[in-house]
């Protein structure tokens, strides 16, 4: 595993092209582009203001710079360098901004959710779309970028439209069976949205692409309900984190539970690996590092942290959220499967230092990670069923059905992973810190262990 | 009377008596005027019969008993003055009625200390029934204070109850209150919720309709150059063509959805059926072996089903709705059939797993011995198969013994086989001139423990001859005649130790050396031989039975015989002889 040196970036805006081929990065009011392998600099631009959001366009060749105080995006092309965008929402404001899926237009949602503007960089022509949903994720394009669906409210009903993305002609319009509409995502085959209710209401509803209702879904009543909702690369199941700590996966030919994944503060699954991060341990015992802990960072970086396998029964560190408070901290919000759909990584707020892997394939129990602090962010492999996780501090984590890692981030002056993005090739990490970010290069042969 | 006493408190007996005898009185008022007389008879009768009849009144007096007498029911015997108006009485019957009143006054007496024991019974019991009942009434007492303390807990259980149920009562008017209220306050939010929904939705609207009414300049993009579609198509125009188009696209994508989940079912079908076909295959291969236990009727049944899953299979790839209902109903049939037998399988596991705890151990025995008995057949059946073999061999042998090549490796053999037994042969002779040499020894020492010992007792007569006249001068020859008998033992253990060395004293050999050892011996005295013999048995005990065999082989009269059929043996392989002199072991044994 090797680093790259550190560079600056601001608001954790750094994103490589979808083709792989570039970085780029945000420095305050500037935008650098750089290659991925040589990490020299291909494009330095110029924004009007500190950018506080940037995106890539799906063809790699643009990449749009948001600045929600100014209410102004700006594009910038990467093939004609002189080429510029500048989109002014004026007096409306500006809340969020996104490329559609063909790259050729910009969806600027204004302040209050007034409108959804949709701006074409062929033609300058601009579209409105009224009536979006304030929401958890009022949008969502399909995988192949043909539709997008988006949560509208008229009437204190809601609704959800689905546009084709080609003209944004509208297909179809319909009303959901629910109170308070939280969110909607596309299949990964696009045949199939699920729309989720708020909170107050654990209801999961399937649509077809022509707008008929599918099913039905409701575990329970009453208390608070679903928290997260997340659908396989394989559009086979669809993970349900919910406020009562479980993970229900539904099937896609009957949509009915298969299978529900508890999280309990007792570990007793004697299937289950439980690796536990221990920090700070005295030398003499780094000879008897145990199979799963690779050493590279002990020869190398003096690593202060290595994980130990547990024997079950596994208590885990339980933080009783405030009854009081809103949005209690409990529940699965965080859910993802691996890119072969075979596991699935799950965090449960109120053990927030704990993921969770699950085999789908199995339905049971894999591994459980239990960090010495709590985890800021996990992201799978795009390639590999390999789990890359950071939890605020000078460490990398990794976990593979084969074993779990822990990696020093060798660089002065404390960089704490804050957030990481694995590269499309699965071959790099981006890490990044407070105002920093740094590659990580993974061995391919490490893979192999 | 008894009622009377039973009302009586407590009193002693002797009041008891009095209370008695006032009784009396009450009830025979006849006697009232002897009142006075009756009382005072236990204590002074004399004087009082001397006060009853005096001699003047005897008459009445005898007239007075009389009639008594007659009252107490002695009618026969009447007391008469001997002479009327006389002073003396017939005694006979006054004697008569005296000792008839006496047998009376006992019988009272007796009825008297009876009923008296009988009071005192009675009265015992009495005291032990009162002391029961007060203890009774104090038991009674007791329950009726306990009773009370019961009850009085029991209101003020109820009395809590009471006030219990009637929390609960407010308690869920509380709770349906809060609920009425939760619901008042919901619909009101959800109410205000809405309101204020319109009331953003209106703020959004004005604003949005401000905001194009002011025609907001700021509003605007600024592009160098308008770009190419990503898919360098130009755009069109909105018609009702591009939409029909669109839901044409997005049926198909639907569609082409269906038929890959369709696809994706159907194979997982077709995988499910091929496991059921070959499970069902499996099912009829595992029950057809044991048709012959069924009926007949399960056979055809079977039988009706092996066609149906024929056609079931013919008619797989149509996946026609009847041919799956056939194939599961068949499946269904073959594995209830299959599970029966597998119980009657089970319990005729279970059965013969009884069967074995029970009779365990002599079973065991049993077919221990059996299978001893059945290995030894074998054995037997095994030998005598080789030995067929061998025969069968050797006759071949013979057919075929001038073809030349046969000659050829007969005459290598042969040559291997002569040298091996002219090597043998010398070794017996070795053992034969050691043997000879040892029979001489033999013989000789025998014979000279003959002349010893005769010498010895010739020695010993002239020394017990000499013993009376005087010790002295017998004493150094015998000494030496005894060193000598010794000496000759160690000459006669040299040659065993010889023969050890020589290795291979050949048992028949041995058996022909102690036959003959007698004729020598015949002469010298027994108890010389029969130690020379233990000490030379030693030594054909201890060799191996290979010397011995090796041994046999020259003395026995078939030499040429055994040679020739080993020859023929070796001349196919090394295998065949091997067997061949196996069999030649098991005939010699």
């Amino acid at each position: 595993m090797n680093f790259s040196e550190v560079f600056k970036q601001s608001n954790q805006l750094c994103k490589v092209s979808p083709d792989g081929k570039y970085l780029a990065t945000c420095v305050q009011y500037r935008l650098v582009v750089r290659d991925v392998e040589t990490l020299q600099i291909l494009q330095l631009y110029t924004c009007l203001d500190q950018i506080s959001h940037m995106d890539w366009s799906s063809d790699s060749l643009f990449i749009l710079c948001a600045m929600y105080k100014r209410g102004l995006v700006q594009v910038w092309s990467l093939e004609q360098p002189d080429w510029h965008c500048k989109i002014d929402e004026g007096s409306i404001g500006l809340v969020s901004s996104r490329w559609s899926p063909d790259g050729r237009h910009i969806l600027n949602t204004t302040e209050f959710h007034l409108r959804v503007t949709v701006w074409s960089l062929c033609t300058k022509a601009v579209s409105y779309i009224k009536y979006p949903k304030a929401c958890q994720k009022g949008i969502d394009f399909s995988r192949d970028g043909c539709y997008m669906a988006l949560a509208e409210r008229r009437d204190c009903k809601d609704f959800v439209s689905v546009f084709v993305c080609d003209d944004w002609h509208l297909l179809r319009h319909f009303e959901t069976e629910t109170q308070d509409l939280a969110g909607l995502e596309w299949s990964p085959n696009g045949c199939v949205l699920a729309v989720w209710d708020s909170c107050l209401e654990y209801k999961v509803l399937l649509y077809s692409l022509d707008g008929r209702l599918l099913s039905t879904y409701s575990a329970y009543e009453w208390s608070l309900g679903v928290k997260s909702v997340t659908w396989s690369p394989s559009s086979q199941f669809l993970a349900i984190g919910s406020y009562d700590e479980k993970v229900r996966i539904l099937n896609h030919i009957t949509w009915k539970k298969i299978t529900q994944f508890e999280h309990p503060a007792t570990i007793n699954n004697t299937k289950a690996v439980v690796y536990k991060e221990v920090v700070k341990r005295p030398a003499v015992c780094s000879d008897d590092l145990s199979l799963h802990n690779i050493t590279i960072g002990n020869t190398l970086f003096n690593t202060q942290s290595k994980y130990e396998i547990c024997p079950t029964p596994v208590q885990l560190p339980v933080v009783k959220p405030d009854p009081d408070r809103a949005n209690p901290k409990i529940g699965v919000s965080t859910l993802a499967f691996s890119s072969d759909s075979r596991y699935l990584a799950t965090k449960n707020d109120n053990m927030a230092s704990v993921v969770w892997v699950w085999d789908v394939q199995k339905m049971s129990l894999v591994a459980v990670l239990e960090q010495t602090t709590a985890v800021r962010c996990f992201q799978w492999d795009p390639r590999r069923p390999r789990l890359a996780l950071c939890t605020g501090n000078t460490k990398l984590y990794l976990w593979s059905p084969a074993g779990c890692v822990s990696v020093q981030v060798p660089t002065e002056g404390g960089f704490q992973v804050q957030s990481l993005n694995w590269h499309c090739s699965g071959d790099s990490l981006i890490l990044l810190g407070k105002e920093q970010l740094c590659l990580c290069y993974m061995d391919n042969d490490q893979e192999d262990k | 009377m008894g009622e009377w006493w039973t009302t009586v408190p407590i009193g002693t007996s002797m009041g008891n008596y009095e209370i008695s005898s006032i009784s009396h009185v009450t009830m025979s008022p006849s006697r009232q005027n002897n009142l006075v007389s009756s009382l005072p008879l236990s204590r002074s009768s004399y004087n009082v019969i001397s006060a009853f009849c005096t001699e003047d009144n005897m008459p009445q007096c005898i007239s007075y008993i009389n009639q008594e007498l007659d009252s107490l029911g002695l009618c026969s015997t009447r007391i008469e003055a001997s002479s009327p108006g006389g002073a003396t009485i017939n005694t006979v019957p006054a004697l008569n009625a005296m000792y008839e009143i006496m047998t009376i006054h006992r019988r009272n007496m007796c009825n008297l200390e009876e009923l008296e024991k009988d009071q005192l019974k009675t009265s015992s019991n009495l005291d032990h029934i009162q002391m029961n009942n007060s203890r009774l009434k104090d038991q009674l007492e007791l329950s009726i204070r306990e009773k009370s303390g019961l009850h009085e807990t029991e209101r003020q259980l109820q009395l809590k109850i009471k006030t219990l149920q009637s929390c609960l009562k407010t308690e869920k008017d509380e709770v349906q209150k809060l609920q009425s209220i939760i619901a008042s306050r919901a619909s009101q939010y959800s109410h205000d919720a809405k309101r204020k929904e319109r009331e953003t939705a209106k703020l959004k609207e004005r604003l949005s309709q401000l905001l194009v009414d002011r025609k907001d300049k700021k509003l605007a993009m600024d592009v160098l150059n308008s770009l190419g579609r990503s898919d360098g198509k130009r755009s069109h125009w909105k018609t009702t063509k591009t939409t029909a188009s669109h839901e044409g696209e997005m049926y198909k994508s639907l569609l082409n959805d269906y038929e890959v989940s369709q696809r994706s079912l159907m194979l997982e079908n077709a995988e499910l059926k091929k496991v059921l076909q070959q499970m069902k295959k499996e099912m009829i291969h595992i029950l057809s072996p044991r048709p012959t236990r069924d009926d007949s009727l399960d056979q055809a049944e079977s039988d009706g089903e092996e066609k149906v899953g024929d056609s079931s299979r013919e008619t797989l790839d149509q996946s026609c709705e009847q041919a799956r209902e056939q194939l599961t109903n068949s499946i269904r049939q073959q594995w209830r059939k299959l599970r029966n037998h597998m119980e009657k399988l089970d319990s005729q596991a279970s059965k013969v797993q009884n069967q074995m705890e029970s009779n365990k151990e002599v079973a065991q025995r049993e077919t221990h011995e059996d299978e001893m008995e059945r290995m030894r057949r074998e054995v037997q059946q095994c030998k005598e198969f080789i030995h067929a073999q061998q025969q069968l061999l050797q006759q071949q042998l013979h057919t075929s013994f001038d073809d030349e090549t046969a000659a050829l490796l007969n005459d290598c053999y042969t040559l291997e086989e002569k040298e091996r037994l002219k090597e043998e042969w010398r070794l017996f002779e070795e053992q034969k001139r050691n043997f000879e040499r040892e029979r001489k020894n033999f013989t000789d020492a025998a014979i000279r423990l003959g002349r010893e010992k005769k010498a010895f007792e010739e020695d010993r007569a002239s020394w017990l001859k000499n013993q009376f006249l005087n010790m002295t001068p017998f004493t150094d020859r015998r000494r030496c005649s005894s060193s000598d008998g010794q000496s000759a033992l160690s000459i006669r253990s040299e040659p065993e130790m010889r023969m050890s060395s020589t290795k291979s004293p050949p048992a028949k050999s041995l058996n022909h050396a102690a036959f003959s050892t007698p004729k020598p011996t015949q002469s010298a005295t027994v108890p010389s031989t029969t130690e020379l013999y233990r000490t030379l048995r030693l030594i054909p005990d201890g060799s191996s039975s290979r010397h011995s065999k090796q041994g046999c082989w020259p003395e026995s009269s078939t030499i040429e015989d055994g040679d020739f059929r080993v020859k023929s043996n070796r001349i196919r392989c090394g295998d065949l002889s091997i067997f061949s002199l196996g069999g030649d072991e098991n005939s010699l044994t």
